[in-house]
């Protein structure tokens, strides 16, 4: 074994270790927290470069590369529990992934919230989430997942709420916690589930764990109730939790509320690595879901529900994005259509094909959610794209690296990282025997993908400076009036004008993201599917015939085309003719009044779930409050009356039955005792007459009984 | 009347002299000297039924009464010590007085 798995631990223990020590430490030591918090990172990305070494190193061998290490955590019964860590190419990818989108948040981080005076703790969580995400990663055991999974919600929870002085801050905090953890239900309850079915939680353990042949046998010939293998039916519990936290369908309402969080965390965790994590675990338990019986189709139930729910999330979410005006909001739904595209890839494809369009995911949309930070941090906190834009000539380097971003998410034809992803998916979809609908779906949601994000890029920095900083409210004539002479008058308000280009320490992760964002792409071209063979421990050659096999030309072609209709529509539709004041109404809107409002509204989504599930919730709290006062707290108070009942009958028979019988029987004995007492005078000569008498009284009685 | 009639005669009167002695006077000392006399009534009759009864040689009357004067004499000393002690605690001697065990 390498050293390198056996250490593997090492990786999330010094981000945590690194929390822990700023959590004990004094709120005003930034400079400590922030040395700690990113040197910590470093440390970690160094490791996880060594582990992904060694998974690159092993590739000569046969089969796929894997080293499991773990300990026995406790006893229960006569069985020991264990945790363990695994180190194979899935973690190996993971790692490097997570580990350095980590760090350069963390290093734009110190920029984006200098001036907050909650620095510390915020470093404190953010390296509390990424010890977490990390432990998640290379977990070989569904209990030590489950762990890192939790602590993974909590501090979502904790750093989405980190402006908890916002009402709105501390409700989408709520609403995350609450919503991922009617997912996670599912993978408690898989994971018992599993534990009965196979006597074990490790994954992989020289072939006793959990998704190794034999228990996947076992789980297969076991049938539930419905006559759904086991393993099918715990693949879908475990998927649930997927849904809950990657933010699919119908779960996905809180992703786009946690946009409340600082920017960081946003991109952090509600982009690039928290939410692939749920697409991570149905990668990492792809086995159990793909399990089927020998000669069977290979498209199980499980994977035919990831399928339909990635797809439907993918168009659902993207056709919401067309809508929405706050920058990261956009990005939020944005996000939840492109894990449904993983979810979709994993379905139809495969691991391979759903774990690349992650790591090209996370990279570009870092790269947008820091560049759309930095554009909020130069825009003086405004989030509403309406407000924005002319930007580019204020912020050429966001402007360029946001482009990047833009086109490496709407999958902009060969030099993107996000279009050879995208179309291994597509590709994969058009391949599925079941049903070509999810394939349809996933071009739509393309198409609309790179529409949104021309509109949103359009909007915020092409065209003229719309806001004057802060002092939007005033009337739309005057409004009018400076809009015609911006940008030279907007710097005239009191400081709060032009925006800004952000600092170095801000805008240099932003070039590091963009050079990834294109050039990650070329890791897993058709021609070099090269993480395909990683991931699968198979070398691959470069070979230029693939690219004809299989219609793959043809439709990276109907891929090309379709992206760039969607840019061109929206460059048409935002671009060349830009919108002039905040208030003027969308250009769709417009068009299609009713249905740009339902979109507007996200399909009224949030309010489905108020009228129906909160609504019954509310309607079952009242009626447990109901039985509680009147029913429970009923009985509770009859019980009490015939308590107090008896309690009385008991104080008037001890008052005038026993008080006075006893009171007489001591009035009795003390009278009694007077009496006595009389008798006994101290006079020894009364004794002694008394003596006297009864010898005489004895005398007499013996002569009488003498006599008789 | 026979001697011992006599005798017993005489000491049923001392001892019922020393019992109205003992219950009557109010001096603790003479209560005591009234307890005297009835005791050595009791030392008569003991005297007067060895004297004439079966076996006036065996000297046993005598013993019991040497005996008897020996311990009334030793009583007579336990008894002055109280009196001697209630004098110092109570300033007198009057029985009718200490009377400090009356319930």
């Amino acid at each position: 074994m390498t050293w390198i798995a056996q250490n593997l631990w090492l990786i999330p223990v010094l981000p945590l270790a690194a929390a822990s020590v700023i959590a004990v430490n004094k709120q005003r030591q930034r400079k400590l927290a922030a040395t700690l918090a990113i040197g910590s990172m470093v440390m970690a990305f160094l490791l996880s470069l060594c582990a992904f070494s060694a998974a690159l190193l092993h590739r000569g061998g046969n089969g796929v590369f894997r080293e499991a290490a773990g300990f026995n955590w406790f006893q229960f019964g006569g069985q020991w529990l264990q945790l363990g860590w695994v180190l194979d190419p899935l973690t190996a990818v993971m790692l490097v992934m997570v580990s350095f989108v980590s760090l350069l948040i963390f290093i734009f981080s110190v920029g984006y919230m200098a001036h907050d005076e909650n620095f510390m703790r915020f470093f404190c969580f953010m390296s509390l989430f990424a010890a977490a995400m990390l432990g998640v990663v290379i977990a070989n055991n569904l209990l030590l997942f489950f762990v890192c999974w939790e602590i993974v919600g909590l501090t979502s929870y904790l750093l989405i709420g980190f402006w908890y002085h916002k009402p709105s801050a501390a409700a989408a905090a709520k609403k995350a916690f609450i919503t991922t953890r009617i997912g996670d239900l599912g993978l408690l309850l898989g994971m018992v589930w599993l534990y009965a079915e196979t006597g074990t939680l490790n994954f992989y353990a020289n072939g006793n764990g959990c998704l190794e042949h034999s228990a996947l046998a076992g789980m297969l010939t076991h049938m539930t109730a419905a006559g759904m293998a086991v393993s099918t039916a715990i693949g879908l519990l475990i998927f649930l939790s997927a849904v809950g936290k990657s933010g699919q369908l119908p779960l996905h309402v809180w992703l786009p509320d946690a946009m409340e969080g600082p920017t960081p965390v946003s991109a952090l965790i509600h982009a690039a690595t928290m939410v692939a994590a749920g697409v991570f675990l149905v990668a990492r338990v792809y086995p159990l879901m793909s399990v089927h019986p020998d000669g069977a189709a290979a498209e199980t139930t499980a994977l035919t529900v990831v399928t339909w729910i990635g797809a439907l999330t993918a168009i659902f979410a993207a056709s919401i994005a067309v809508a929405q005006t706050d920058i990261k909001r956009i990005l939020a739904y944005s996000t939840v259509s492109q894990l449904g595209y993983m979810m979709l890839g994993l379905g139809v494809g495969g691991v391979a094909v759903g774990m690349f369009h992650l790591i090209t995911h996370a990279f570009f949309k870092a790269l947008l959610f820091l560049g759309s930070g930095s554009v909020i941090h130069g825009c003086h906190e405004e989030q509403d794209v309406r407000k924005m834009g002319g930007l580019k000539k204020f912020m050429p380097v966001t402007f360029a690296t946001y482009a990047i971003g833009m086109l490496a998410l709407a999958g902009f034809p060969l030099f993107f990282s996000g279009f050879w992803s995208k179309d291994e998916i597509l590709h994969a979809a058009h391949g599925w025997p079941v049903s070509h609908i999810p394939f349809y779906l996933g071009c739509a949601g393309a198409l609309l993908t790179a529409f949104y994000m021309t509109r949103q890029v359009a909007l915020v920095f092409f065209g003229e400076y719309r806001s004057s900083g802060r002092e939007s409210a005033h009337s739309s004539s005057k409004t009018d009036e400076h809009e015609k002479s911006a940008p030279t008058h907007v710097g005239g308000y009191e400081g709060k004008g032009e925006p800004h280009e952000s600092p170095a320490v801000m805008t240099v992760p932003l070039v590091i993201l963009a050079v990834f964002a294109v050039l990650l792409g070329f890791i897993g071209t058709p021609a070099w599917p090269w993480f395909d063979g990683f991931l699968k421990g198979e070398p691959v050659a470069f070979d230029f015939s693939r690219l004809t096999e299989n219609s793959t030309l043809g439709l990276m072609l109907a891929s090309a085309v379709i992206v760039f209709t969607g840019l061109g529509l929206g460059w048409w539709l935002y671009g060349k003719r830009q919108r002039k004041t905040v208030e003027e109404p969308d250009v769709l809107q417009v068009a299609q009044p009713y249905f740009f409002r339902l979109l507007e509204n996200k399909y009224f989504v949030d309010e489905i779930y108020a009228a129906t599930v909160i609504r019954f919730n509310a309607w079952a709290a009242r009626a447990c409050d109901f039985l509680d006062r009147w029913i429970w707290g009923g009985v509770v108070l009859l019980v009490t009356w015939v308590a107090l009942g008896l309690s009385w009958l008991y104080r008037l028979t001890d008052e005038f039955v026993v008080n006075i019988g006893f009171d007489a029987g001591c009035e009795t004995l003390r009278e009694g005792g007077g009496e006595i007492s009389k008798w006994h005078s101290g006079r020894v000569q009364t004794y002694l007459r008394v003596i006297g008498v009864a010898l005489v009284v004895l005398v007499l009685f013996l002569i009488w009984e003498r006599k008789s | 009347m026979t001697p011992l009639q006599g005798c017993l005669l005489v000491s049923a009167l001392l001892f019922a002299i020393g019992l109205a002695g003992a219950v009557t006077r109010r001096n603790a000392i003479l209560a005591l000297v009234g307890i005297e006399l009835m005791l050595n009534a009791a030392n008569l009759n003991f005297i007067a039924f060895w004297r004439y009864g079966a076996h006036p040689e065996a000297l046993t009357g005598m013993m019991v009464v040497i005996f008897s004067i020996a311990i009334a004499a030793a009583e007579a000393a336990v008894g002055l010590a109280l009196i001697i002690a209630i004098y110092r605690h109570y300033r007198t001697v009057n029985l009718d007085e200490i009377n400090n065990l009356k319930g």
